[in-house]
């Protein structure tokens, strides 16, 4: 990368970096309000210890996950969600809204690079809200304590990069078709629901059932949430599976997102600003 | 050579049709009727490198449809179009560091930040490296009075303020062709004033080349030698606000102050009567009479004083706008 670039990219995200701190509070409370994997994992403990070996920290199996399994999955379930969370169709489609997206247009920068910055700086920025949750949840639950091998972190961090960017990808394909229609977020809301529930959200995906399990791993879903998860929390998984799917996806949803902005950029053009 | 050239230049959108109510509303669902509306028809003009043009027209005539094509933003339906050596709409990072486009209605600076951090991501976009940035942030900021609003945040500065640093962060990369829709919208005169005497000074530092869209003729008459009247859609003017006003309305207006006080009928046979008030009085008469009406005025009537002037060109142009319709 040349050094134009380094520095282009140093500018833009200490420029939205400075700006996600001006809404610290706001991004505190979104941290906050992705406890969902806790509640799960309250649920989800219910029905293992009633299941299971009456809820000790290694007994029962009739999920086919024990307690400790459960609370280091869904805390690794949190910190994924945390940093794979995508928001560039709201970002562009009132960017389109407000014509703001005009002058970015331009200026000799491809548009999606400010939305690309802009969600780097938000997770810069979520970060110590997300390690001061992790840090009360192992108050409260000291015996799920654990630390990932530096294999498994790795391996972790790498998976969490790839679902961000499909996350990012599959959201900005969406974005692009505010070009068409101007409310593009519906469609987001839309995919929301197979997110929660095919991404392993709501429950891990060893306690689906086989059929079940096997149709949701041909979406993209579990690459983004539940993969990641499970590398974090030391589960069972296929590496070579799981970054072999996200690559995949990635190759699909990249030149798509990029056709679909080539094509979006074109009516814009031709239908006005 | 000219660096804005235009021939036939032509914009038509389609847009939809829908009738009012319920009824309109389910027609509409079930079977869209579509319309194209010409927003510009066959424009042509050329601008030679370091003119200052200014582009007048009423709402809705075109203008801004013609500055965003002239930037690159939307495609023309129809013509030719060339700008600093470039077909604007391929929108070519060479072409996109040589033009920019101000809207007054529009901020590209980062409203939670200060302007400061808005033109550091500039400099960094256009490749300007950190020393020639702050020279040209210094310079500029001085010739438009900026100083300690540029560490303050967007949404903290009055409108004037905004205005100047949007206009500092849209010249930083020191383009050569400037388009500027309405950029002293909404400011206060003093505001107003400040704007005009930079794009005036940077025109003069930096030859570059302006077209300007404005709502205050105090700016077009104050910068622009020549002017482009855009009015429906297609070209009815080009030349100086004099040239113009010639044709817009072939009269000198004509003031008298009375030593008393007469009936608006006593002025018929002069010509047209604007306005009468007690003593002081107004009339347009056109150019090929006024000498013989001007002599017959002060013959048969008690004149204190007489006064033979242009009329305000923003009287003209707003009686051509209000009548919708061009002599």
């Amino acid at each position: 990368m040349s050094s134009g670039r380094l520095r282009l990219a140093r500018v833009l995200l200490g420029s939205q970096v400075a700006t996600m701190i001006e809404y610290r509070a706001e991004i505190a409370l979104w941290a906050l309000s992705g406890v969902l994997p806790f509640i799960m994992l309250g649920l989800w403990s219910q029905v293992e210890g009633s299941t299971g070996a009456a809820g000790g920290v290694d007994g029962g199996a009739g999920i086919g996950l024990d307690r400790l399994q459960l609370a280091r999955y869904f805390l690794s379930a949190f910190v994924v969600r945390q940093f794979t969370i995508a928001w560039v169709v709201f970002a562009f489609e009132e960017d389109s809204l407000q014509g703001r997206l005009s002058p970015y247009l331009l200026q000799p920068l491809p548009p999606l690079w400010r939305y690309v910055a802009a969600h780097l700086a938000e997770q810069a920025t979520r970060a110590p809200f997300v390690a001061a949750i992790a840090a009360l949840f192992f108050l409260l639950q000291p015996w799920a304590l654990w630390l990932p091998t530096p294999q498994r972190a790795g391996a972790a961090l790498l998976a969490t990069i790839l679902a961000f960017t499909m996350n990012f990808l599959l959201q900005s394909c969406i974005a692009c078709l505010c070009f068409w229609s101007e409310r593009a977020s519906a469609l987001e809301r839309l995919l929301s629901i197979p997110l929660l529930f095919l991404s392993g959200l709501v429950a891990p995906l060893e306690t689906f059932p086989p059929g079940v399990r096997a149709a949701a791993q041909w979406t993209p879903f579990p690459w983004m949430i539940h993969f990641p998860a499970q590398l974090l929390a030391g589960g069972s998984v296929s590496l070579a599976q799981g970054f072999a799917a996200m690559a995949a996806w990635i190759a699909v949803l990249l030149p798509l997102c990029l056709g679909l902005w080539r094509l979006g950029v074109r009516r814009y053009s031709a239908m006005g600003a | 050579m000219p660096i804005i050239h235009a021939e036939g230049l032509s914009k038509t959108y389609r847009v939809a049709d829908k009738q009012p109510g319920l009824a309109g509303t389910l027609r509409h669902f079930l079977r869209r009727r579509y319309r194209d509306v010409a927003a510009v028809r066959e424009v042509s003009f050329a601008i030679e490198p370091g003119e200052i043009v200014g582009f007048l027209g009423p709402n809705g005539a075109g203008k801004t449809t013609t500055m965003k094509m002239l930037s690159g933003l939307i495609h023309p339906s129809a013509g030719r179009l060339e700008v600093a050596g470039f077909l604007p709409q391929r929108r070519q990072p060479d072409f996109l560091r040589s033009i920019t486009l101000v809207m007054g209605q529009k901020q590209q600076l980062i409203w939670d930040l200060p302007p400061l951090d808005s033109l550091r991501v500039n400099a960094a976009v256009y490749g300007i490296d950190d020393t020639e940035a702050r020279r040209r942030i210094d310079e500029l900021a001085d010739m438009l009075e900026l100083g300690e609003e540029l560490t303050r945040p967007v949404r903290k500065l009055s409108l004037g303020q905004r205005m100047k640093a949007e206009l500092l962060a849209a010249l930083l990369h020191r383009p050569a062709v400037l388009f500027l829709d309405e950029p002293s919208l909404g400011l206060d005169v003093n505001a107003q004033a400040r704007v005009r005497s930079f794009l005036a000074d940077y025109n003069r530092r930096y030859g570059a080349t302006v077209l300007l869209t404005s709502h205050y003729l105090a700016d077009i008459t104050a910068l622009c030698p020549r002017v482009l009247l855009i009015h429906q859609g297609g070209l009815f003017h080009d030349g100086s606000l004099r040239e113009l006003s010639d044709r817009l309305v072939p009269c000198r207006q004509v003031r008298l102050e009375l030593r008393e006080p007469l009936p608006a009928a006593a002025f018929a046979s002069y010509g047209e009567l604007e306005s009468c008030d007690g003593r002081d009085v107004r009339l347009l008469i056109r150019r090929d009479r006024l000498t013989g009406s001007v002599a017959r005025l002060l013959a048969e009537l008690e004149v204190n004083d007489l006064e033979v002037s242009d009329p305000p060109i923003e009287e003209l142009i707003g009686r051509l706008f209000h009548q919708g319709a061009v002599p």
